[in-house]
């Protein structure tokens, strides 16, 4: 089988002495969409966070595309603390800083929207093209860039074309609607060119009908773009829709995973999260 | 109105500016009510590049630093120390014995002449500005870790040390301690002298270096780069998931930033007869953050206007209220020294009630003209409809 685009190996992130994340391990291949869910608090945005840079995991190791991103084990003050497992099976230190990690191809976004609020639509996604312009800050301030420049310029119009935004580029980022707001900060990650997609609560404040848009359009991603897709959600129909693959977390652990109807039927997660969420379904 | 015209009515009225400025300087006599003009207009040239560049760390980056007096400061000793004639070293260093023997204008002025020293003054400027940036990269290494207030303190700190460190006596040789360094080349350095006739070009000078600084920093908030920055200001985790280095574009707009208050500081010096570390206090910052904050967090232009209306008021038209006699109303028991700075405190705040986020807010000039037109067009079509009513 080839290498999964994304591995996580023991995943362990604990702060002082709450465990957010358990000795988490799992894998995204190639072309798949994939969710991770449950409850509130379950430390899905942790995971996330892991990947991405934002926090050094406790223990535990991130692989995309079979080469570690990210690694570390229990040090300092950490080594007494510690409540995980395998104690001593990672040695290395491997930390990134989340641009670094973007620049592999690891793009996300946010759960509580993060953009570039008083930016226009077109310098927000033309920010995303920044990291991999050949240019310096000469070049750039005396406009010798100015191919370079084109180029990107290009890149986002049709990249905002595609994504049904171009009519908008010149409106300033926060006066955009709330759906609007989303597909933004999708099509901004896009512009940084990933190859994995790691979408946090795409869905969260959409109606039922702007989900099932939402639904149709990351599988049109992951097909015109040749994306893996790592999505967090709260909406089952959605997840159970999309994913090839489900995850599901409770207090830090994986309790299950596999199909959408296997998941389904697990009875540890109708305990833990679809039990009581036939009231909070959506 | 293309970018093109847009540009051409840029260039054309700067043109316009300078050949004012280069007139009035042949008209004005230094003895004239009216020279307060062109020393008022250096000064602000002066203020208006180092607010501009304290606005590309504060207003676009999003950092809040308070070294700027600190970055002046280096900037105007790297200037005077390499333009003092050798000749002139025993005199200015009288309690040290000289340790630097060079002057940028001297020794390119005995190779080629007049524009020799015109070069070696140029290439004094830039070195000074260079070593402000170097010093602003060294600070950077710790400070640039912290955080909006944090920052601030630790940048204030920062300047404070270098003011302290340029006046310790075991840096006399270099620094002269505590005393005033002098006889470097200054703004009268400025003019052409054909035959008889001497053409002035002193304030032509310093708003010329002002603009070229301040276009500099123009073109830089406009490239790529520039959007980079504003992306740090409007939410730093977005701008690293966006794939930003976010320490060393800090860095970068620090180090520019320093850069031109570098070249500030010197030109500060240029318009000063001395350059002396204790003048460099944090009320030299305080005031330049006034005039960002005054002129709208994030407006190149909003600071430059700022910065004309701060030195004009404060330097000229608001003189008369120090010294007994004010628009022509005498009164020297309530004219008395200090009535300036309570007059000049209640406008400042008149402001900041009235414009809350400072005269333009963080647009530019164009678009605040162009409203503004725009609204006289409106006004006036108005006009011309009620004019027509009464016949139709």
């Amino acid at each position: 089988m080839a290498e999964a685009v994304l591995r996580l190996e023991d995943v362990t992130m604990q702060f002082g002495g709450v465990v957010a994340v358990n000795d988490l391990s799992l894998e995204v291949n190639e072309g798949e969409i994939v969710a991770l869910i449950g409850p509130n608090g379950a430390g899905k945005t942790t995971a996330f966070n892991c990947i991405t840079g934002v926090y050094e995991p406790t223990n535990g190791r991130v692989l995309f595309h079979g080469e570690a991103i990210v690694e570390g084990y229990p040090q300092g003050r950490m080594r007494a603390q510690y409540k995980g497992e395998n104690l001593g099976k990672y040695a290395n230190t491997i930390r990134y800083t989340p641009d670094r990690i973007t620049r592999r191809g690891i793009a996300r976004t946010f759960q509580n929207i993060r953009l570039f609020k008083a930016l226009t639509v077109f310098e927000n996604v033309l920010i995303a093209k920044h990291m991999r312009a050949r240019q310096n800050v000469f070049s750039a301030a005396l406009r010798l860039n100015a191919k370079e420049e084109r180029r990107m310029r290009d890149e986002v119009k049709l990249l905002l074309d595609a994504q049904n935004l171009a009519h908008l580029k010149d409106h300033v980022a926060s006066s955009l609607p709330y759906g609007l707001q989303r597909r933004l900060e999708i099509a901004r990650a896009l512009a940084t060119g990933p190859s994995l997609l790691l979408l946090d609560e795409p869905a969260a404040g959409m109606n039922p009908q702007e989900t099932q848009e939402l639904a149709a359009f990351i599988q049109e991603l992951r097909e015109e773009y040749k994306l893996t897709i790592f999505l967090i959600e709260h909406h089952m129909d959605l997840v159970m829709k999309i994913s090839d693959r489900v995850y599901v977390l409770d207090f830090g652990n994986l309790i299950s995973h596999g199909t959408p109807d296997h998941v389904q039927s697990d009875p540890r997660v109708i305990e833990a999260y679809l039990g009581v969420a036939d009231d909070a379904e959506d | 109105m293309t970018k093109k015209t847009h540009r051409l009515t840029a260039a054309a009225l700067l043109a316009l500016m300078f050949a004012m400025i280069i007139v009035l300087e042949q008209i004005i006599k230094p003895t004239d009510a009216a020279a307060m003009l062109l020393t008022v207009l250096k000064k602000s040239s002066v203020y208006a590049l180092v607010a501009v560049s304290m606005n590309l760390l504060n207003g676009f980056t999003g950092l809040f630093s308070l070294g700027q007096a600190g970055f002046m400061l280096l900037g105007a000793y790297t200037y005077a120390i390499f333009t003092i004639p050798l000749a002139d070293r025993e005199f200015v260093y009288q309690y040290y014995d000289c340790v630097v023997h060079f002057s940028f204008p001297e020794a390119l002025g005995s190779i080629m002449g007049g524009f020799g020293a015109l070069l070696g003054v140029a290439l004094a400027v830039i070195l000074a500005g260079l070593v402000a940036a170097a010093a602003a990269w060294l600070i950077g290494l710790p400070v640039l870790r912290l955080k909006s207030d944090y920052l601030a303190i630790a940048t204030l700190g920062f300047a404070e040390i270098i003011r302290a460190v340029f006046q310790w006596g075991k840096l006399g040789p270099v620094t002269n301690a505590a005393n005033p360094l002098k006889n470097y080349v200054r703004l009268n350095f400025f003019r052409l002298s054909i035959g008889d006739t001497t053409i002035n070009l002193s304030a032509f000078a310093s708003v010329m270096m002002a603009t070229l600084c301040i276009g500099a920093i123009v073109l830089l908030v406009n490239s790529s780069y520039g959007r980079a920055f504003k992306a740090i200001r409007e939410d730093e985790i977005a701008a690293e998931a966006m794939g930003l280095n976010l320490y060393r574009l800090k860095q970068l707009a620090f180090c520019i930033s320093s850069f031109f208050a570098g070249i500030g500081g010197a030109m500060l010096a240029m318009f000063a007869n001395t350059v002396q570390a204790n003048n460099f206090k944090a009320a030299m910052t305080y005031e330049i953050l006034l005039i960002v904050v005054l002129g709208g967090i994030g407006s190149i232009s909003g600071s430059c206007i700022s910065a004309l209306l701060f030195i004009f008021s404060s330097e000229w038209w608001l003189r008369g209220l120090d010294s007994g006699r004010f628009l022509g109303i005498a009164a020297p028991s309530v004219f008395r020294n200090g009535f300036r700075l309570v007059v000049f405190s209640l406008i400042i705040m008149a402001v900041v009630l009235f414009f809350r986020r400072g005269i333009m807010g963080d647009k530019e000039l164009p678009y605040a003209a162009g409203r503004l037109w725009g609204r006289l067009r409106a006004f006036l079509a108005k006009a011309d409809r009620k004019a027509g009513e009464p016949n139709g």
